[in-house]
């Protein structure tokens, strides 16, 4: 059954593009963890043709490869033939999830997740009201203290104890607006793509990116009606669930007429730059998809382009400032150079390269949850290069990557020394000065 | 399917979680990066130290079982591919690098150490390992001694077996032997490390290795020089070395991977242009800089009719973009890419380019050549479609008559892919008859039951073809 749903979603066309040349191997996190073939993309891609090619039939062994594999795609920029991995194990996943039969609970958390949460943005605000009022009531020390949380596994207690302030309210909403005028010139006209973790949970984020791209000269638009940009249904392999918000999106940005969309997570932003790849055969809105995906930046690189680099404030310095970039954002929208240059131009602070910045962190959407014996080692290792850069600030891209890496400082005991922040919220730090009172929050959760 | 007893006594020896034998680990250790080429193993024994080789060896020369070594399995002459099933026995696990030894400029390492690893760990105290295949980021320096592995720095430096200078190896018997030594000279005896370098793993199991470094050379420059004309190039790359210059790197592409190139990386590569050369010195900063001036001068000599000299790192960087890509601007174009190698005496690269390009318009297919001028050493690259399996049937043909070509200017049939199973046919135009049976003999000698990689080298008189197809 796993092998029919197998060649029916499989784009064999690029499977047999591999040339099992290997070069994808030293940028794999999985395959340098356990030096297994099939653990690398080429073993994966070689296991998914051996499938197409009826060479194998697809077990239990070949599914848990595939769960096995991070998704962070380090290997397509590295593959000379240039074969699209992501979407590669997107298809089999796909196929995997149309046959696999979870445990009742399981399957009771994926239909919460992906079909009664993710998708409604409103159910989302609401339970971060709920959130918000566990964090700020006191039960949340009155918890831990308790050591209730015990019963839970180590890598859900070490997220709880790093989750951020939640909110109730979206970033639209305490701005009270949904058109925010660009201060000075008007250069651009920018939809804000807020997301639907990043509007609940890092709100400060979204006011942050809407404050710096205002005062860049950007007029943005929090387009109404947008959702969930599907990255972590696509991963999963809810791929058709993916496709209906992705249509969602596209009709809202569409009527919004905006020339940019920005995002500022990585993870998001790789597949809203899909989106043209994900409805490639529907031709209802293949166009759309397309006047999408081309108009998708990440923050850095609208900041780049729009603010002089000597016009940022100082931080109270010297502080040693490095990066970890997102996989998606690197591999996924191929923005390696801004974040960088951006960092450089902040005065007052040192940028120290991170040895393997552009390796995985083992977050990986959910991986950390479901594969935390990989996701732990992979984070381990990364502290150990973070600590070697003796960094003030540990910047990031991305909410996962941004948790993990507040995880990992704690897990590391690295507390005392330095902070994970988003780059983001570190330039919003040392906002230029060109005046910002249109953009602050109004009211409170 | 090798019985259950057998495999409890592998598993006893590296244990539980270093023996696979389910499915999808046998499908993973069934390839090697030579296209259309597949067969699965009995078994895959991941060992962590000699000892383990040789006892894994003595339990197959109980059983008689078959046993093929694998590093990185990034050859493309499918040597690493168990045609014969049994053993799959892959060292990467032994990737120690034991010592780096300053004093007498040796590195010892063991097998599974990446080759791209051993540049950046001698290199960060000033020392040099030339050798440098393409493949060098992922393939391991076992398998680049096991198969003589080139690179861009051949002319110059020389390649693998210029560097090995002792070897520890595993017989098929389960003895373990030691070779020379940290030794310039040694001529006691039967030279058994030459003879190890470049044996395709037929001979015996290399478990350790020692290198010789040089010194690292000080500064490295490059250029461009471009070329109308195939036999203007040719001509320049006589030249260059007839005035006493050994270039560090000496590189060509023709005129359809030029193309190829430019449509794919835009670093504005003039299209009509029937070759290029890159060339580059390394050295004495001084000594450099004279060497790329006589180096232009040659060329320009030679009517190139551009010449670009890299002056900041931005533009060489530039400049090794036009060979670094030419695999994979090749390698989008359909969906096989069949990469092969012949060398020919370097004063002989103008005909053999024009040979090549002749049988490709015969056949018609697409077949474009880059490779190292310097050292004679071409890359024929064919794509194609496995699919397409009347198309493949010409391919065989033509690259028959490219190694056939090759040997008639002089040449061989593999400078430094191998054998393995696809050149396997023609072995014997180049030896000759009575240099196969000698061959035959040490391998004899070596592993008397025919243990090590069967079905490599030596063809089988049934067949003779350069590439097969899973059945």
């Amino acid at each position: 059954m796993l092998k029919e749903a197998l060649i029916d979603k499989l784009d064999y066309e690029e499977l047999a593009n591999c040339m099992r040349c290997g070069f994808c191997q030293p940028a794999c996190p999985t395959f340098r963890e356990t030096g297994y073939e099939a653990a690398s993309p080429r073993g994966r891609i070689a296991l998914m043709k051996a499938v197409a090619d009826g060479v194998m039939e697809p077990d239990q062994d070949f599914v848990d490869q595939m769960n096995l594999c991070l998704g962070c795609r380090a290997c397509e920029p590295v593959c000379p033939a240039g074969v699209p991995y992501g979407q590669l194990i997107e298809q089999t996943r796909e196929a995997i999830e149309q046959v696999q039969e979870h445990p009742p609970w399981v399957k009771a958390v994926r239909k919460i997740a992906f079909t009664h949460l993710f998708p409604r943005q409103d159910r989302l605000y609401r339970l971060g009201s709920l959130l918000h009022l566990y964090q700020r009531s006191g039960l949340q020390k009155v918890v831990q203290k308790l050591g209730v949380l015990r019963v839970l596994p180590k890598q859900l207690r070490e997220m709880e104890a790093i989750m951020p302030e939640a909110t109730g309210k979206g970033v639209s909403e305490y701005l009270g607006a949904r058109v925010i005028p660009a201060v000075g010139e008007r250069k651009r006209r920018v939809g804000m793509f807020h997301g639907c973790i990043m509007d609940v949970l890092f709100n400060e984020t979204n006011l942050n990116t809407v404050r710096l791209l205002a005062e860049a000269g950007c007029e943005v638009v929090i387009a109404e009606g947008q959702v969930c940009c599907g990255a972590l249904h696509a991963h999963s392999g809810e791929r058709e669930a993916a496709k209906d918000l992705a249509r969602k999106n596209i009709a809202a940005f569409r009527e919004a007429d905006v020339d940019v969309i920005v995002s500022n997570a990585g993870g998001c932003g790789a597949l809203l730059q899909e989106y043209d790849h994900l409805l490639a055969h529907d031709p209802d809105w293949e166009e759309d998809a397309k006047w999408f995906s081309s108009r998708v930046k990440d923050i850095s690189e609208v900041l780049a382009e729009l603010v002089e680099p000597d016009s940022w404030g100082a931080l109270p310095g010297p502080v040693r400032v490095t990066y970890q970039s997102s996989c998606h954002l690197r591999n996924g929208m191929k923005v390696t150079k801004e974040p960088v240059s951006l960092l450089q131009s902040i005065p007052g602070a040192t940028y120290v390269p991170l040895r393997e910045g552009d390796r995985c962190c083992g977050s990986a959407g959910i991986y950390n949850l479901v594969q935390p014996e990989m996701a732990g080692n992979l984070l381990d290792e990364k502290m150990g290069h973070v600590a070697a850069t003796q960094a003030d600030i540990l910047v990031t891209s991305n909410p996962g990557c941004l948790l993990q890496m507040k995880a990992g400082i704690k897990r590391a005991g690295l507390e005392d020394r330095m902070e994970a922040v988003h780059l983001v919220d570190l330039l919003a730090r040392v906002r230029t000065k060109t005046g910002t009172a249109s953009v602050e929050r109004r009211g409170s959760s | 399917m090798l019985p259950e007893h057998i495999r409890s006594e592998l598993r006893a020896i590296v244990g539980e979680q270093h023996c696979l034998d389910k499915q999808e680990a046998l499908v993973a250790y069934s390839y090697d990066a030579t296209p259309m080429q597949q067969s699965l193993p009995d078994v895959v024994v991941m060992p962590n130290s000699t000892e383990e080789v040789a006892q894994i060896m003595r339990v197959a020369a109980k059983h008689q079982i078959p046993v093929v070594t694998r590093g990185a399995g990034s050859n493309l002459c499918a040597g690493t591919i168990p045609v014969g099933g049994g053993i799959v026995l892959v060292l990467n696990r032994m990737n120690r690098i034991v010592e780096i030894d300053e004093q007498n400029l040796t590195i010892t390492v063991e097998p599974g150490v990446r080759t791209s690893d051993i540049h950046q760990a001698v290199e960060a105290r000033g020392l040099f390992y030339p050798p440098d295949p393409g493949s060098m980021v992922i393939s391991t320096i076992g398998g680049n001694i096991a198969l003589n592995s080139g690179g861009l720095r051949g002319l110059k430096y020389g390649t693998t077996k210029d560097y090995v200078l002792g070897l520890e190896a595993v017989l098929p018997n389960g003895e373990i032997i030691r070779t020379g030594g940290k030794l310039m000279k040694d001529v006691a005896g039967y030279d058994l490390t030459k003879l190890l370098v470049g044996s395709e793993g037929t001979l015996a199991i290399i478990t350790q290795a020692i290198l010789k470094l040089i010194p690292k050379p000080q500064t490295q420059r490059v250029m461009l020089a471009m070329y109308a004309d195939m036999s203007q190039a040719a001509r320049s790359v006589s030249d260059i070395i007839a005035n006493r210059i050994i270039p560090g790197t000496l590189e060509f592409l023709d005129q359809g991977t030029i193309r190829v190139v430019e449509d794919f990386k835009q670093i504005g590569l003039p299209t009509d242009v029937a070759a290029i050369l890159l060339i580059g010195q390394d050295g004495e900063p001084q000594s450099v800089d004279r060497d790329v001036e006589r180096i232009a001068e040659i060329c320009r000599k030679n009517d190139a009719v551009q010449i670009k000299v890299a002056t900041t790192p931005e533009e060489a960087e530039e400049v090794m973009t036009a060979r670094r890509s030419a695999l994979a601007a090749l390698s989008r174009m359909r969906p096989t890419t069949i990469l092969e190698d012949a060398t020919v005496p370097r004063a002989q690269i103008a005909p053999m380019v024009a040979a090549i390009q002749e049988i490709t318009e015969r056949y018609g297919l697409h077949i474009c050549t880059f490779g190292h001028a310097g050292d004679g050493n071409l890359h024929p690259t064919c794509m194609t479609d496995a699919r397409n399996h009347e198309e493949i049937e010409r391919v065989e043909e033509a690259f028959a008559e490219i190694f056939a070509a090759a040997i008639d200017l002089g040449g061989t049939i593999t400078g430094e892919h191998g054998v393995g199973i696809v050149k396997a046919p023609y072995l014997e135009w180049k030896v000759g008859a009575a240099g196969i049976e000698v061959m035959k003999g040490i391998k004899k000698a070596f592993d008397p039951q025919g243990l090590l990689n069967p079905g490599k080298m030596f063809a089988k008189e049934s067949r003779n073809r350069v590439v097969i197809r899973r059945a």
